[in-house]
């Protein structure tokens, strides 16, 4: 019973789902509807789950005085301090349980989220990224250059793109004749995107399409059963 | 008042900006620090993001305002709270109805969309006839499109071994993915090098007032 009626639900409701595409009259459209309504609130109490679930794995560090707890306590400081200011005094044009907290926001210009939001999230964020930038370019060099012809092809391209997405690239290329047009950096960047990087990406949308229509299958069937997890 | 706090947002902002950088060097407790307050602030601005934009409009805002009306809410409600089940081993089953919503739903959603959008639309605009007259490099490009998508499918064909004869389409194919990697990540560097001048414009301009 416990796995039997959920494979039921699972069968029912994607079989609703797909002949609401082909009834779309009541109540099968109202069906529809009201079940992508439930599937985004229920997704809300999901993400809630993940939040537990961290809170969990860093109070348990902390509490155990695992290696780097302290820096466990930080974020979970932190955790702790955005929630509750977003909970208190709401975020955006959204009120909190205590109101829109207006004298806090005559003293920061902006709600206490928002504030934390704008300078501290904002920046994190954007450097953690960016930081990237320093690495991924000298790690994709040593692990593709001069292995085989397929790698090349990769890192070409890269340059290619980098370069003629850059005035730099432009400025490289900028003394070829008009008949030898296409060898303008920016020019060929257009063209390397526009066929045969189109032709690959629909390659792969086709066949993750194709994939992700017969996993579908296997779950509305009940042939696919893993996300019930085990019997215990 | 807001000025200062504004000033102390920028001071705010430049040191964990700092912290983060200083993994440059090497990792190191400033970057340990601002990585995890970097978590805790995500996660936190997630669950607050979700509860206003997602659970209040679509039932607590629905049920506080006319509750008898939107009665019917109730069960996401409750199937909600169902999935949280999940947290203590000897309830996990009770979050298979729950999920098993969520999985029927999306599992019927993906059919439909996946089969309009990524499916019969790619293979209705790779349909198309190559020679444009006039135009040598759209004709090239046009049939380096149909063969790139059509060995490129080929290639995500498992159910035969791509061996002789039939392992030079397979090839082909690989060639374009390689190039379409090579496009993605060329535009990956430059989003992350934009980001970096995103990132020196908040130092030198915001924060320290040294470039206009």
């Amino acid at each position: 019973m416990k796995r039997t009626l959920p494979l039921v639900v699972v069968f029912m409701i994607g079989m609703i789902v797909i002949l609401s595409e082909f009834i779309p009259h009541r109540p099968f459209s109202k069906i529809n509807e009201t079940l992508e309504n439930w599937f985004m609130i229920i997704s809300g109490f999901a993400m809630l789950l993940g939040q537990i679930s961290l809170i969990q794995v860093n109070t348990s560090k902390i509490r155990n005085r695992d290696e780097n707890w302290q820096y466990n306590l930080a974020g979970m400081i932190s955790f702790v301090l955005m929630l509750f200011v977003g909970f208190m005094w709401g975020m955006e044009k959204a009120p909190g349980l205590a109101g829109h907290g207006e004298s806090l926001q005559a003293v920061l210009g902006m709600k206490p989220f928002d504030y934390l939001f704008e300078y501290v999230y904002t920046n994190l964020s954007a450097t953690m990224f960016s930081l990237l930038a320093f690495f991924i370019a000298s790690a994709a060099y040593r692990a593709f250059i001069i292995r085989s012809f397929e790698s090349n092809l990769l890192m070409i391209t890269a340059v290619i793109v980098i370069l003629g997405r850059s005035s730099f690239g432009a400025m490289l290329t900028g003394w070829l004749p008009e008949s030898w047009n296409i060898l303008h950096l920016p020019k060929l960047t257009d063209f390397i995107m526009e066929f045969p990087n189109s032709a690959a990406q629909r390659a792969i949308m086709i066949s993750a399409a194709l994939g992700i229509i017969g996993s579908s299958l296997r779950i509305i069937l009940g042939i696919e059963r893993s996300y019930l997890g085990s019997d215990k | 008042m807001p000025e200062i706090m504004n000033v102390v947002g920028l001071y705010l902002g430049a040191f964990f900006t700092f912290c983060i950088f200083s993994f440059l060097y090497r990792d190191n407790p400033f970057y340990k620090f601002g990585e995890h307050v970097f978590v805790g602030l995500s996660a936190a601005y997630w669950l607050v993001y979700i509860f206003y934009k997602t659970l209040m409009p679509n039932l607590f805002t629905k049920l506080i305002t006319d509750f008898s009306g939107n009665l019917i809410l109730l069960i996401p409600a409750a199937l909600g709270i169902m999935m949280l089940m999940r947290i203590h081993p000897k309830t996990t089953w009770i979050s298979r109805y729950p999920l098993a919503l969520v999985i029927g739903t999306s599992a019927g959603i993906s059919i439909l969309r996946y089969m309009q959008s990524d499916l019969l639309q790619q293979l209705t605009a790779t349909m198309i006839n190559p020679v444009v007259s006039g135009d040598g490099v759209t004709t090239i490009g046009n049939f380096l499109l149909i063969i790139g998508t059509i060995c490129g499918i080929y290639f995500f064909y498992f159910s035969k071994k791509q061996e002789g004869v039939y392992a030079v389409p397979s090839k082909i194919g690989i060639w374009f993915l390689m190039i379409s990697f090579g496009a993605s990540f060329g535009y990956t560097v430059m989003a992350r090098i934009s980001l970096l001048i995103g990132r020196l414009e908040f130092l030198l301009k915001d924060w320290l007032h040294l470039i206009n």
